[in-house]
């Protein structure tokens, strides 16, 4: 007696979000299967992983700098990150903004943000503002006039300033808006309502639901996108069916795994090594739950996350 | 499948005796049914009628023990697909794997490398369970053999993949008494295979070309009595071995299909040979979905730092929060004349909050009192993180051991401000930002 398969398929469907133009341009979404879970039927987008980079400049970490060396810009450095084996899209994070560290004016982020656009032509692009909300009002605003026509999408519009964030990336420029929220698949469903009501597109919403490294209460970003997964294909709750980006990068690398100095753990090793074990283990683990793309930085995990999607899908 | 009360009263001696406490067969059936009464209550069952009740009352999954002493596992035994719906009961265990047609000095290395990864985490100990010793079709069986009892000496429980009948009974009475799992079985060869392994009481693991002809041997294998089995779900690539391991899971957890309700092995030295990268990102993957066993190369605390933190995140009771131990945990340094900051025993909690303290460079003391595993505005909503208990673990734990006066309190419950300063004599209590985040900016400016 052969066994009975019984594909778990779904009426709902994932929505399909572009970032970038022309034949470089990604789709994340459009599926009605679980993640990753092409046996029950197809995924026409396979999950993205994007790179990230900063206005800071390249980090000290021995692979970083190895890979970025000669670059003498920060458009040098996108153009770079776009040519990375297994990268779909670059990041441009603006941390250098945070009133809290350096406070770069956003005239300068700006400016950083027209030479990116320009480097990069169509290649999709995603940025993050400075996470500080309220100077994301005023810098995520005049970074979407600067990225309008390139589609990209402009990370994050959270409870506290969807308004603003989504009236200029959403509405005056047409393009793709980041919902942040913080690991709560109400407050998910809360931000996605208010941004669409406020007019977006809801197939121009992609969610950020928050992350955790691994080992750090990573439990609750695994339930709150089991549920989210389970309330936008089985429930057919079309406030849930936005594609999910989650970063992972920013929390992999700021944990003491990843960096306590090998000369303070020496059982440990490298602290590199760490870091990509860090990074790999939550992206995976992030793209079995439902992310759509991953955001990482070190070319190691670029290229193993890609293969295993390849692999996978 | 539950039976109803109709299908269960339908077992019943139906005398309406009341000994089970219940006027009728009837309404004891309905409570049965319901869950509200034990079918042990009634004395009167025929022996058969108990087997087709437990049967069909039995849990999908099966719960497989393998090891023995301190060392004995439980795998499989799940009722849930995903954590938030149940506790996951049986965490994902890992092996190294040794072969063969590897030269000494590898395996060697390999069992050393193993060894020095052993440290605690959260209250868990964190170390490698288990490994697999695989034979290579046509090697030497006295070099199998050798490399089964190096094995053996680790203590861990050991995997023997090996499909040939002589060399896996050679290497059980080996080492049989630390009940490992002989995961050797096929459609070819199931009968002997399955007389082996019951023969020396210990597990049996199956595998199959695909998915159906593992079914086939699973129904043949508990067709001959054994049902101390667990699947080898590993398939030629990833694709398949994914396709594998989440279909035979829910088959049986939500298909109730319980010929594949048992735990499963995913073999990454097959699928993933020599590729460490890919490993790290598989083990990950299957650690999520429905691994009970994962197969490694090998292991080092680059691997083990993630993995663990994973598993023990994944594996927890959502019901039950994590908590790190009450105490003085010094940072950067600590000691006793540097400046103190307390916070709750949620371990996420204190993890954010070490870790920021950690990122400021700045020689701390961080005080945990008991809070019952809430975050800080849960425990003071609940009483039980307040001025009392704050002060009290200060007096009783603190005060003798530090000379530092200073006591940083969260910025959420600075109300606490004032009552602390009246019940702590001596010490100046100052309030932390709201934010974890900004704790490093406060530190670095703290003067
Ligand atoms: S004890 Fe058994 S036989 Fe007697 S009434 Fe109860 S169910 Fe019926």
């Amino acid at each position: 007696m052969p066994f009975n398969q019984k594909p778990e398929k779904f009426a709902a469907k994932i929505n399909t979000v572009t970032i970038g133009n022309g034949d470089k341009a990604i789709a994340l979404g459009g599926e009605s299967v679980l993640p990753l879970y092409t046996f029950d039927g197809p995924i026409d987008n396979a999950p993205k992983v994007g790179v990230e980079i900063t206005d800071l400049g390249v980090e000290d970490i021995p692979g970083v700098k190895a890979y970025y060396e000669g670059c003498g810009s920060v458009a040098d450095m996108a153009k770079k990150a776009s040519e990375m084996e297994g990268a779909d899209f670059v990041v441009l994070s603006l941390k250098g903004g945070d009133p809290n560290g350096e406070d770069k004016p956003t005239e300068d982020l700006v400016a950083i943000v027209k030479e990116v656009v320009a480097a990069l032509g169509d290649y999709p692009l995603v940025v993050e503002g400075s996470g500080n909300v309220e100077k994301d009002n005023e810098l995520l605003t005049k970074v979407s006039e600067a990225c309008q026509g390139t589609n990209a999408l402009i990370m994050s519009a959270k409870e506290e300033n969807y308004k603003t964030v989504g009236a200029s990336a959403g509405l005056a420029y047409g393009l793709n808006v980041g919902a942040e929220s913080a690991v709560d698949i109400n407050l998910a469903k809360q931000l996605n309502v208010i941004t669409t009501k406020l007019g977006v597109n809801p197939e121009k919403i992609v969610m950020n639901i928050g992350n955790a490294a691994v080992g750090y209460g990573y439990e609750y970003v695994v339930s709150t996108m089991d549920r989210i997964r389970n309330a936008a294909l089985s429930q057919n709750d079309d406030t849930l069916q936005m594609p999910i980006i989650t970063p992972v990068s920013v929390d992999a690398w700021s944990v003491k795994e990843s960096m306590a100095s090998e000369e303070d753990m020496p059982e440990w090793g490298p602290a590199e090594e760490r870091g990509i074990g860090m990074e790999i283990m939550g992206a995976a683990a992030d793209l079995v739950s439902g992310s759509h793309a991953v955001i990482l930085k070190h070319p190691q995990s670029v290229a193993t996350i890609a293969k295993m999607i390849k692999e996978l899908v | 499948m539950a039976l109803n009360g109709i299908q269960i009263f339908k077992m019943t001696p139906k005398t309406n005796c009341k000994e089970c406490g219940s006027p009728t067969c009837m309404a004891f059936s309905m409570k049965v049914a319901q869950g509200a009464a034990e079918i042990s209550a009634c004395p009167h069952m025929s022996e058969e009628a108990l087997a087709t009740l437990a049967e069909a009352t039995a849990p999908p999954m099966k719960t497989i023990k393998v090891g023995a002493g301190d060392k004995e596992y439980t795998l499989g035994g799940e009722t849930v697909l995903y954590r938030h719906d149940k506790t996951f009961v049986s965490r994902t265990r890992y092996a190294i794997s040794l072969c063969s047609c590897m030269d000494d000095a590898d395996i060697d290395a390999k069992l050393e490398a193993m060894k020095k990864v052993d440290y605690e985490r959260i209250g868990e100990q964190m170390y490698v369970e288990m490994v697999y010793v695989n034979y290579h079709e046509g090697d030497a069986q006295d070099k199998y053999l050798d490399i089964v009892k190096k094995a053996a000496a680790t203590g861990r429980v050991l995997v023997l993949g090996c499909t040939d009948e002589a060399v896996a009974k050679a290497a059980l009475d080996i080492c049989k008494d630390g009940k490992p799992i002989l995961n050797g079985a096929n459609a070819a060869n199931a009968e002997a295979m399955s007389k082996l392994a019951t023969d020396a009481g210990v597990v049996l693991g199956v595998s199959g070309a695909d998915l159906n002809e593992l079914y086939d041997t699973v129904a043949k294998l508990e067709g001959l009595g054994n049902k101390n089995l667990v699947l080898d779900t590993t398939g030629a690539d990833v694709k398949t071995t994914f396709a594998n391991t989440v279909q035979v899971r829910r088959a049986a957890i939500k298909n109730e299909d319980r010929t594949f309700g048992y735990p499963s092995i995913v073999n990454l030295s097959k699928i993933a040979k020599d590729d460490k990268y890919m490993q790290e990102a598989l083990v990950s993957l299957f650690t999520m979905k429905y691994g009970s066993i994962v197969v490694l190369d090998q292991m080092s605390y680059d691997v083990a730092l993630p993995l663990y933190g994973l598993r023990q995140n994944v594996f927890t009771d959502p019901q039950k929060p994590m908590t790190v131990e009450p105490g003085i945990y010094p940072i950067n340094g600590g000691d006793e004349n540097s400046l103190c900051l307390t916070t709750v025993d949620f371990a996420l909690t204190y993890f954010v909050v070490s870790g920021e303290l950690e990122r400021s460079g700045v020689p701390c003391n961080l005080l945990i009192s008991d809070a019952a595993g809430m975050s800080v505005l849960t425990a003071w909503a609940a009483g039980k993180l307040s001025s009392g208990t704050i002060a009290k673990f200060v007096q009783e734990n603190v005060e003798d051991k530090i000379k530092c006066r200073k006591l940083v309190i969260p910025g959420k419950v600075a109300v606490l401000k004032g009552d602390l300063e009246a019940k702590l004599p001596g010490w100046e209590i100052i309030v932390a930002p709201d934010e974890a985040v900004q704790l490093v900016k406060f530190m670095k400016e703290f003067k």
